[in-house]
């Protein structure tokens, strides 16, 4: 399996909804000032739910 | 597994959408990119067509060959295109007011035609572009505007309705289960014939603010609980079938296609005529 973690791919198109935060099983992101941002990648299992689940197609999961 | 080159099928310098934050429609549409991605569509031979309301917005910004078209009448259209070239594939993106009320009778005839369009239908149950009417697919008893005592229709159950009217691939899902939508989807594609995906999401703006049921989260909470796979739904009691919902494949069969009827029809005709001539 390769190693997957997320990223934001679009920081400008978050408005800042939460449902990535609510859907992510390992509590890897945080709102910080109004915009999602990443606050422990190491957690991050690759599942890409927060990808899916963005409604403003901000987050990737991708190989690194 | 998510493709990383997934940006293609976006019209990136239209984004952000006009969407609220938090809203659904933003989760269908991503989940209609990659299932026309894992479909494996040419992205030059594939036709994505709305009607009006907040759904309508979607093919805009959708880097495909795309129609925004009159309120209800994306099938109309879409019919069209796909009897002029049937090599091309069709989506049609629509709502539930732009599909079922409006639009109802393109919907039925789309059907009972057995024409090879995938159909997703955003049902949020309120028209929410237009600051929260009731719509066919409002629940009984709920508030929305032009029903600020309580919505007394009876509400639609679209997925029925388009297995009844003869559609060959019918499927429900949410904007919480979104993994479930994205395959129902794709098979929609993949199924030669109508598929009909019914995708029921939440519009905390005005259906949410209006009964009192929370932000997204709590509404997405709310689908969880209450739409149920297809067979753990048969278990349930008489009482408990009254409330919650299936989702999942509900319809899949085989019939011949529109086009290919009507493309073998021609041919008949021509030979006919030469063999007279």
């Amino acid at each position: 399996m390769p190693n997957k973690k997320v990223e934001i791919d679009a920081p400008d198109w978050c408005k800042g909804c939460g449902i990535c935060i609510y859907r992510c099983p390992v509590d890897v992101l945080e709102l910080k000032e109004g915009k999602i941002a990443i606050t422990k990648p190491d957690n991050c299992i690759g599942c890409e739910m927060c990808e899916l689940i963005c409604p403003d197609f901000v987050l990737k999961v991708v190989e690194k | 597994m998510a493709n990383p080159d997934i940006n293609k099928y976006y019209r990136r310098n239209k984004l952000p959408h006009i969407w609220c934050p938090g809203c659904g429609h933003g989760i269908i549409t991503g989940a209609i990119v990659r299932a026309i991605d894992q479909a494996g569509l040419d992205q030059d031979k594939t036709v994505v067509i709305s009607g009006i309301g907040c759904s309508g917005r979607a093919p805009g910004y959708l880097k495909f060959d795309t129609l925004h078209t009159t309120h209800g009448r994306a099938l109309a259209f879409a019919t069209g295109v796909k009897m002029a070239n049937p090599e091309l594939n069709l989506i049609v993106i629509t709502g539930d007011g732009d599909g079922a009320a409006i639009g109802g009778n393109h919907l039925i005839h789309a059907c009972r035609r057995n024409i090879n369009i995938t159909t997703v239908m955003y049902n949020n149950s309120i028209y929410g572009m237009t600051s929260g009417q009731f719509s066919p697919t409002t629940p009984t008893g709920s508030l929305a505007t032009t029903a600020p005592y309580g919505n007394i229709d009876t509400q639609f159950d679209v997925s029925n309705l388009a297995m009844a009217a003869g559609a060959t691939y019918v499927g429900r899902s949410t904007s919480y289960h979104v993994r479930e939508l994205i395959d129902l989807i794709t098979n929609g594609i993949k199924h030669q014939g109508f598929s009909f995906i019914e995708a029921v999401t939440h519009c905390h703006t005005q259906f949410g603010r209006k009964n009192d049921l929370g932000g997204p989260m709590e509404m997405m909470e709310w689908q969880k609980e209450n739409y149920i796979p297809v067979k753990a739904w048969a278990k349930l009691s008489a009482a408990e079938k009254e409330v919650k919902k299936t989702r999942g494949l509900l319809k899949e069969e085989e019939r011949e296609e529109y086009t290919d009827k009507y493309l073998a029809l021609i041919k008949q005709v021509q030979a006919g005529e030469e063999k007279n001539g």
